[in-house]
């Protein structure tokens, strides 16, 4: 008897368990914005829903799972809002809060929930708030990642990333940061902030090419996830069509970019059969769109839609085998244009090299010998040696190999630059 | 919410300035006032003597030091500060961002604490 009780009660719990789950993977964001936004408590509203979800677990296994377990969160999680602010807030400011959580309506079901998660990731990537640390924040308002998890990604200490987590939610309380998309005339300049915050988050999971290190490589999967859910909430915003372009394009080459023996593949030796195709369909579409939207609308192309462009550059020349070089270089002058990044240049430098020789492109590089940027900048040393060693400078080339080496973090890499500088 | 815009300008740049300049600067922070007042924003605004009439006070171990000078010796000077009253932090800094100070200097916006 008492054995099938145990297993009945273990079955329950797994229910409850796997709903719980569910939930917190489909509706975490949507729960914390709808609790957040009225009163702008966003450390509140974390606990307090995390409080309901500890609820949800003891009750659900011996009540069954509700109906709509996120209206049942909701319920539970605004009870522990109104005890936290009774005990923690006193006088006119109590008596206004506990005012707007009486009058949170709670809908039925998880399709009714209001989704205020777009507007919670411009609070997110709100000017007042440090841009270091807009990332971690939607990283964690948004999708529930804990404070160690994206400390470990952005390789920073778990306790100064929970520092830095507590002070901005309490700036956006104290300074009054509104739950709002921002008007028009506010918005391509405030969404560029959102999607620098996602393209962020995604470059940090991007540098863990192998995958090896699994907090990081699912940041590239929350990134996208986030890009994503800008695209579906404002479906005609061209930058995040390129940005979602962009990421899918570098996503679809993780696979090409170690080799068997985990060695680094730069992209022109890479496999292309490796390539993820149905990404990079995805990635062309979303292109397409956001240059659709381009020719129909007053707006310019932005940065994110000329990375994608170029992304789709490199990946068809790699796929067919046929020079674009030219085209390339014109997509870099638009880039740089655009944005005026060393970073930019660099590239640039290279595929002038590619289309005018390596004599043009060194050329092109040393006119950013004087930006001071870029002396701790591995790509621009491993740039510049590259060019060298093409027009037989071989001494200066193996000076630029072992400044380059010394700047890189990934050994993979390293060993592909030393390797480089043997072969001189 | 309640926020304090303080304004940090260049006390020099207004002395340099020509009566005309004067006069139309003095036009602009009047007429930025008054579009606040109209809106119902406004709650207070004063403008400072310069800092050549500051005086600093600090108690320290029980002795009263008292200094000639402004608090910040900076190259920009708090000169004044509007005191409003609006829905939230955006609001704010587009109020500040019109404030005639914002071009000539610096505005800080700060929210008051709720009593």
């Amino acid at each position: 008897m008492g054995d099938v009780k145990s297993t009945q009660s273990t079955d329950t719990s797994a229910v409850a368990r796997s709903t719980a789950d569910e939930v917190a993977r489909r509706s975490y964001g949507k729960l914390i914005a709808y609790l957040a936004s009225r009163t702008r408590d966003v450390a509140g509203a974390e606990d307090a829903l995390s409080e309901a979800f500890a609820s949800a677990l003891a009750d659900w296994p011996k009540n069954g799972c509700p109906a709509s377990p996120e209206a049942w969160l909701l319920t539970a999680a605004r009870r522990k809002m109104i005890d936290a602010s009774r005990r923690q807030r006193t006088g006119a400011l109590a008596a206004d809060e506990l005012r707007i959580l009486a009058d949170l309506e709670i809908a039925g079901a998880a399709h009714e929930l209001p989704d205020d998660r777009l507007a919670l990731l411009f609070v997110c990537s709100h000017p007042a708030i440090d841009s270091a640390v807009r990332a971690p924040l939607m990283l964690q308002v948004v999708l529930g990642l804990d404070a160690a998890t994206i400390a470990s990604a952005f390789l920073v200490s778990p306790v100064s990333m929970g520092q830095r987590l507590v002070r901005a939610k309490n700036k956006i309380r104290q300074a009054g940061i509104p739950f709002r998309i921002p008007e028009r005339e506010q918005l391509a300049e405030r969404l560029e902030a959102v999607l620098d915050a996602i393209y962020a988050a995604f470059a940090e999971g991007w540098t863990d090419p192998a995958g090896t290190d699994a907090a990081r490589r699912d940041l590239s999967q929350e990134a996208l996830f986030l890009g994503r859910l800008v695209t579906e909430l404002l479906p005609d915003e061209p930058e995040a069509l390129g940005l979602q372009a962009l990421m899918l394009y570098a996503e679809s080459r993780r696979l090409a970019r170690r080799d068997s023996r985990g060695e680094y593949v730069p992209l022109a030796q890479q496999d292309c059969s490796l390539w993820d195709v149905p990404m990079i369909e995805q990635a062309e579409a979303f292109l397409v769109r956001a240059g659709e939207l381009i020719t129909r609308s007053t707006h310019s192309i932005g940065r994110y839609q000329l990375e994608a462009a170029l992304q789709s550059a490199h990946a068809h020349r790699t796929r067919s085998g046929l020079n674009n070089w030219d085209a390339v270089v014109q997509l870099y002058d638009g880039l740089l244009a655009a944005s005026q990044s060393p970073v930019v240049a660099i590239n640039r430098a290279l595929a002038v090299a590619q289309l005018h020789g390596p004599e043009a492109g060194l050329s092109e590089i040393r006119k950013l010998q004087a930006d001071a940027r870029l002396t701790e900048y591995q790509p621009y040393w491993a740039a510049v040696a590259e060019l060298l060693a093409k027009t037989g400078a071989r001494e200066e080339a193996s000076k630029a190999y072992e400044i380059a080496i010394g700047l890189e973090r990934d050994p993979a890499v390293r060993r592909f630059l030393q390797r480089k500088s043997e072969h001189l | 919410m309640k926020y304090l815009l303080t304004l940090y300008t260049a006390e020099a740049g207004w002395a340099q300035m020509t009566a005309e300049e004067k006069q139309q600067g003095m036009a602009a922070y009047m007429a930025f006032t008054e579009a606040l007042k109209q809106s119902g924003a406004f709650l207070a605004a004063d403008r400072l003597q310069p800092i050549s009439t500051a005086t600093t006070v600090r108690v320290a171990n029980g002795k009263t030091q008292v200094l000639n000078g402004p608090y910040a010796d900076s190259k920009e000077q708090l000169g004044g500060y509007f005191l409003i009253d609006v829905a939230d932090l955006d609001a704010a800094l587009s109020w500040a961002a019109r404030c005639p100070a914002a071009s000539h200097g610096v505005v800080e916006v700060r929210p008051l604490w709720a009593m």
